[in-house]
């Protein structure tokens, strides 16, 4: 079907906090099982960005579309759409009141209006799907950082989202914690979920992402395949930025 | 007179008498100033403007003022505007009322206490507001005014007692009637006071085993 | 309408109860301090048989109402023991004494949140425990037990009305007495409130700002 083809649409999307101008017109198109990497410096609006398509922060013009549907604009509906775009941030943000188990089954039941039994079941389907099955008993502060936004994904997935939105999910963890989150997302992509991912680990972007969006001043300054970025000297520009962080790396 | 019978034929059986009173006043305040603790704590917070204020006057009000004064302006003062209500229930209104007031700050400071983070994963999550205060944000915030909540339970036990200067006979009452009989002021408040000291240490007991049941590990108490 | 000529007359009656309740309250905040201070260094440096009793006495004074310590001390030990005492006496010294209960235990909090550097930094200059409390500990200590000891003010002065009911003349008494004369309620009580939450919340505007005016830096008012 022509409609379906893109699952969400993103245009000209601005956002100023007051004489800030953070996003300055992006439009983008994801497709069914696509991942986009977002890169760029601190303060390009990366992260703002991810939270304009869900609403979390309203952006002051431009529309957001999931399946052809508005999302902006969508008044009360908008938690209809929140419950089809995950989302998963930097600090996990996991309740901290509610087991690893909890964190996944409250918005099923609360939300879906799914029964306590059949919660169960699916949370604990999605624990073990990122491998922290055997933690559903453990509540948040028990977790390390790495373990816990393993339960942060895991909590997406259970809402069967269209899409998720992945802001810096490897940025407030140790090095060694990186490893297995990311190992969590790769998985995912290869089994075809939807993501968008803002993060400054090149390595993931350039084995895992469809498309690298380069992000400059508020604005898409260049995207496209990693290959292609990485090898076309037209953008050098994209292939220093992805090489310093390479660099730091050591890898 | 045989100080033994003083004791068993009418001091206990007055001062049971009291209790019972006593713990009625108790029982009847505390779910209720529980329930608008959250209720005026709900509304400060995410209320609109004419909720908000009107909260705040309330907590103003009923923490500035004494307790005995409210309990007068309660029985004595509304009748000359009208509303009539028994000594019984216009002490467990100002009960009430004195509970949910104090109990409100506590919870209001836990809510303020609780992270964004938990706000927003909710909200991302397809919680409405209101869906995510009651089962995300609610339930942290009471966990940890729950030491403050506590601390309003052991007032209230001690100041049931006001409920006296309004004719209503509880446990001091029946204990200042007894000791005004017999000329036995000293015994009596003493026995009076073990009955209060028990209660209030018997919660006391009774809130530790709680706060250890509702523990989670991570989530500072306080 | 007469009201108010009626109100006027009996209005200066009333605001002479600001004197009486704010003796009640000043002497009862000041054997608070004279009495828990001392109870709040016998609890943290004393030896058992300092502990022990201290800690029965702060049990029985906080667990007990206010109503039915001034019953007992009024009516019972105090005429026991000889004592004839004004209404208003014994009310401060009930209050005072109930205080000492309450603030020895903001006392004691403060004492033992002065980190253990202080005293072991002290003692290595050759100061002896007591100077070492007296020159180091308690300046810290007292510092970060002001806002807790503050916040005594305003349940002091709310229950400093219970003192009614042993008939001393303060703010709640002569509203009732103004009542009882002129049949008129709700205005009288109203005004009676009003006096007492302005009395509250500006005493705690007058505390905060000496708080304000001895803070140090880097002492926040936070550690309690």
């Amino acid at each position: 079907m022509h409609t379906d083809e893109y699952i969400l649409k993103v245009e000209d999307i601005h956002k100023a906090f007051g004489a800030n101008e953070v996003l300055r017109g992006v439009s983008f198109e994801v497709k069914k099982g696509e991942t986009l990497v977002f890169i760029g410096s601190s303060g390009t609006g990366k992260s703002t960005l991810l939270r304009c398509i869900n609403q979390l922060t309203p952006p002051d013009r431009g529309r957001v579309w999931l399946h052809g549907e508005e999302v902006t604009n969508s008044g009360k509906r908008i938690n209809y759409f929140r419950q089809r775009i995950g989302m998963v941030f930097q600090n996990f943000f996991l309740f901290d009141h509610l087991t690893a188990l909890k964190n996944v089954e409250v918005a099923l039941i609360r939300v879906k209006g799914m029964s306590k039994e059949a919660a169960r079941e699916k949370a604990l389907a999605e624990l073990r799907q990122v491998g922290m099955e055997d933690w559903a008993g453990h509540y948040p502060a028990e977790l390390s950082g790495g373990q816990a936004q393993r339960v942060s994904i895991a909590r997406a997935l259970a809402m069967d989202p269209d899409v998720i939105l992945f802001d810096e999910p490897t940025s407030a963890l140790d090095p060694e914690l990186t490893r297995e989150v990311l190992e969590v997302m790769r998985t995912l992509a290869q089994q075809g979920m939807t993501m968008l991912v803002v993060t400054h680990e090149m390595g993931f972007a350039c084995n895992v992402a469809n498309r690298i969006l380069f992000m400059e001043n508020g604005v898409i300054a260049e995207q496209g395949a990693p290959t292609i970025l990485l090898t076309d000297p037209q953008y050098s520009r994209v292939k220093n930025f992805i090489g310093q962080f390479l660099e730091y790396n050591g890898d | 007179m045989d100080q033994i019978v003083f004791f068993t034929d009418i001091l206990l059986p007055a001062l049971q008498k009291g209790l019972i009173i006593t713990l009625q006043l108790i029982l009847l305040a505390a779910p209720f100033g529980f329930v608008l603790g959250v209720g005026v704590a709900v509304g400060r917070q995410y209320g609109g403007p004419v909720t908000r204020v009107l909260c705040k006057v309330l907590v103003y009000f009923v923490k500035g003022c004494p307790l005995l004064l409210l309990l007068f302006i309660l029985y004595f003062g509304l009748p000359s505007i009208g509303i009539v209500f028994s000594a019984f229930t216009a002490s467990v209104i100002g009960f009430i009322l004195c509970n949910g007031a104090y109990n409100s700050e506590y919870i209001r400071g836990a809510m303020l206490s609780v992270k964004d983070g938990q706000m927003i994963a909710a909200q991302a999550l397809g919680m409405t507001r209101l869906q995510a205060v009651r089962t995300i944000v609610l339930p942290q915030a009471i966990r940890r005014a729950l030491p403050g909540l506590s601390n309003e339970w052991i007032y209230l036990i001690k100041y049931s007692s006001l409920a006296y200067m309004i004719t209503v006979i509880e446990l001091s009452g029946s204990g200042k009637l007894v000791a005004t009989k017999y000329f036995t002021y000293t015994e009596t408040f003493v026995a009076v006071g073990v009955v209060y000291l028990f209660l209030v240490t018997l919660t006391t007991l009774a809130v530790n085993a709680i706060e250890k049941k509702y523990a989670v590990p991570g989530m500072i108490r306080g | 309408m007469e009201l108010i000529p009626l109100l006027l007359d009996w209005f200066p009656y009333l605001l002479r109860g600001i004197g009486v309740t704010f003796g009640l309250v000043l002497s009862s905040l000041a054997l608070g301090v004279i009495i828990g201070l001392p109870m709040a260094l016998g609890q943290v440096y004393g030896s058992r048989l300092v502990r022990v009793p201290i800690g029965i006495y702060v049990w029985f004074f906080r667990g007990l109402p206010i109503l039915v310590l001034l019953f007992l001390f009024y009516f019972g030990i105090f005429p026991g023991l000889g004592f004839d005492l004004s209404a208003f006496v014994v009310g401060a010294v009930v209050l005072g004494l109930r205080g000492a209960a309450y603030q020895s235990q903001i006392f004691r909090g403060a004492i033992q949140s002065v980190g253990e550097g202080q005293m072991v930094a002290a003692r290595s200059l050759g100061m002896d425990r007591l100077c070492a409390v007296r020159s180091i500990i308690l300046p810290q200590s007292m510092r970060i037990a002001l806002p807790g000891w503050s916040n005594e003010y305003p349940n002091i002065l709310t229950d400093s009305a219970v003192c009614y009911a042993i008939g001393v003349a303060e703010l709640l008494t002569r509203a009732s007495q103004i009542v009882a004369q002129t049949y008129v309620t709700m205005p009288i009580y109203l005004a009676a409130a009003g006096i007492f939450i302005l009395m509250n919340y500006g005493g705690m505007k007058v505390l905060h700002m000496i708080e304000r005016k001895i803070a140090i830096p880097g002492f926040g008012s936070g550690a309690m």
